[in-house]
């Protein structure tokens, strides 16, 4: 898998924390970066929308979602793995 | 200050066309919820709702009335016309002069926008039919109950999203407290299940697939509604004089504002509202014995109410008696309130409290007694009726037994 998701994912994360896009790590949290639910939930949008995929989330129990939410890394393994099911 | 009686309900909603068979499923416990019959459901992920079914609008309305009326209207004149009918009001003299409308609604004729949108943007039609505006338009209810019920007082509508309902029985409430009028016919409607009233909903990511389970610990959302309740509010030497049936009071109310965020709800300004509304009414906590709940069945929603209620009644939390009926009718949007108060009356006048359906699992943080599942029978003097709204608007009404 190329970088090209992660590259995405994290431009997409920063411009919602108002961040440069070097300042989000993959071990960052969304509360870390300041990325509030509403924040969180207009994030995916842009997920869904760049990457043309449909994101499994609810926001009212965002733990029990398929969509790891737990750190950058995680959702960008989220949106990874929803991309390759898409190609397949 | 006059006093403020209830003489007359009327509604249609997923559970009944009227208020005995609301009544009915409230005390059945039964769930209005079902797969939506609505075009383009296939291309929703929502497709549920507490959707009126059966619904023939030619049977109520001639073909001039239909052209005009948005089926947010059309649920109003059903609703209005059975208030009316069941006060005994007759408004053609002198006492039109003296009463008003005002209704709560969150979109209005949703249904018109979406169908003349989809014939200009996806149909390409150049035309749209004449009537449009004064179809779609907000106070187009209110003055088609103006209309057909001979009513020249103050009339108007109020938007406040989920609370409007609330917020417009409350005025109606002060304005005939203050003398003002002598009557007014208020509550709410809302119809908005159709493809971009459910899409737009879709995008916040708070509605369930499936089901509406307020407090339950598993709930994952809200489910949408329609429909209407109107009230005939009456001053009660008025009412008193010519004999009327007497529903109930409305004992006090209250508004607040959050001042914090769109979306997110504040037990501060929920908490205010309660306080307020009692307050309002000079009672003390402890004379409360139920409370419809807003118990929208989101996360936020229903921990932040349980937490301002607590807050509110102290010890006192722990014995009185909370449910939410949008486990059944679903969330009616400015129109919920309305509908929402049928419960309230029933608890003061029948005894019998409305259940929060499809409850599985206690939440410690809804650590409330929320009737789960199976209606109640308990004598209860006062009631609220909570309504918090997207926006941070929140508005408490009480109601006494009378």
């Amino acid at each position: 898998m190329d970088d090209s998701i992660r590259t995405k994912v994290i431009q997409i994360l920063a411009e919602q924390a108002v961040l440069d896009p070097s300042d989000v790590k993959l071990d960052s949290t969304l509360e870390s970066l300041g990325i509030d639910s509403l924040g969180l939930v207009e994030s995916i949008f842009a997920i869904e929308e760049a990457f043309d995929i449909s994101v499994p989330f609810n926001a009212n129990e965002p733990t029990q979602s398929d969509f790891d939410i737990s750190s950058v890394a995680a959702i960008v393994r989220a949106v990874e793995a929803l991309v390759a099911a898409k190609a397949a | 200050m006059k006093r403020v009686v209830i003489t007359g309900a009327g509604t249609i909603n997923a559970l009944a066309h009227d208020v005995p068979g609301t009544l009915a499923a409230f005390r059945d416990g039964r769930c209005g919820i079902t797969e939506l019959d609505i075009r383009d459901k296939d291309r929703l992920s929502i497709q549920i709702g507490g959707q009126v079914h059966n619904w023939d609008p030619e049977a109520h309305f001639n073909r001039q009335q239909i052209v005009l009326y948005d089926k947010f209207t059309q649920f109003t004149l059903l609703a209005a016309r059975e208030a009316v009918a069941q006060s005994g009001l007759n408004f053609d003299g002198h006492l039109g002069y003296d009463t008003g409308v005002v209704l709560g609604t969150a979109g209005g004729g949703v249904n018109t926008w979406d169908e003349n949108y989809r014939a200009v943007y996806e149909e390409g039609k150049n035309r749209v039919h004449p009537f449009v505006v004064p179809k779609l338009m907000n106070n187009a209810a209110a003055s088609h109950l103006s209309m057909e019920f001979n009513l020249k007082g103050p009339s108007f509508t109020v938007a406040t999203a989920c609370a409007s309902s609330n917020h417009a029985m409350g005025l109606a409430f002060h304005m005939i407290r203050s003398g003002m009028v002598q009557a007014m016919l208020t509550g709410g409607s809302e119809s908005m299940l159709c493809f971009g009233g459910i899409k737009a909903w879709e995008g916040l990511r708070v509605m369930s697939k499936d089901v509406c389970r307020p407090f339950s610990l598993n709930r994952n959302g809200m489910v949408q509604g329609e429909g209407a309740a109107v009230f005939v509010f009456e001053e009660y030497d008025h009412a008193r004089a010519r004999g009327a049936q007497i529903l109930a009071e409305v004992a006090g109310f209250a508004m607040t504002s959050d001042a914090a965020d769109i979306v997110m709800p504040s037990k501060q300004g929920a908490a205010r509202a309660i306080a307020g509304a009692l307050k309002d009414a000079r009672l003390n906590g402890d004379e409360v014995g139920y409370i419809n709940a807003h118990g929208t069945g989101t996360a936020a929603n229903d921990k932040t109410e349980c937490a301002a209620v607590a807050d509110v009644f102290g010890p006192h939390a722990d014995r009185l008696m909370i449910s939410s009926t949008k486990s059944m009718h679903g969330h009616l949007i400015g129109g919920t309130g309305a509908v929402e108060l049928l419960a309230c009356i029933m608890a003061l006048r029948d005894g019998i409290i409305a259940p929060t359906i499809g409850y599985e699992e206690p939440d410690p943080e809804c650590a409330l007694d929320v009737v789960p599942n199976v209606a109640r029978e308990a004598k209860v003097d006062v009631v609220l009726s909570n309504a918090f709204a997207f926006g941070g608007l929140n508005a408490v009404i009480a109601l006494r037994r009378i």
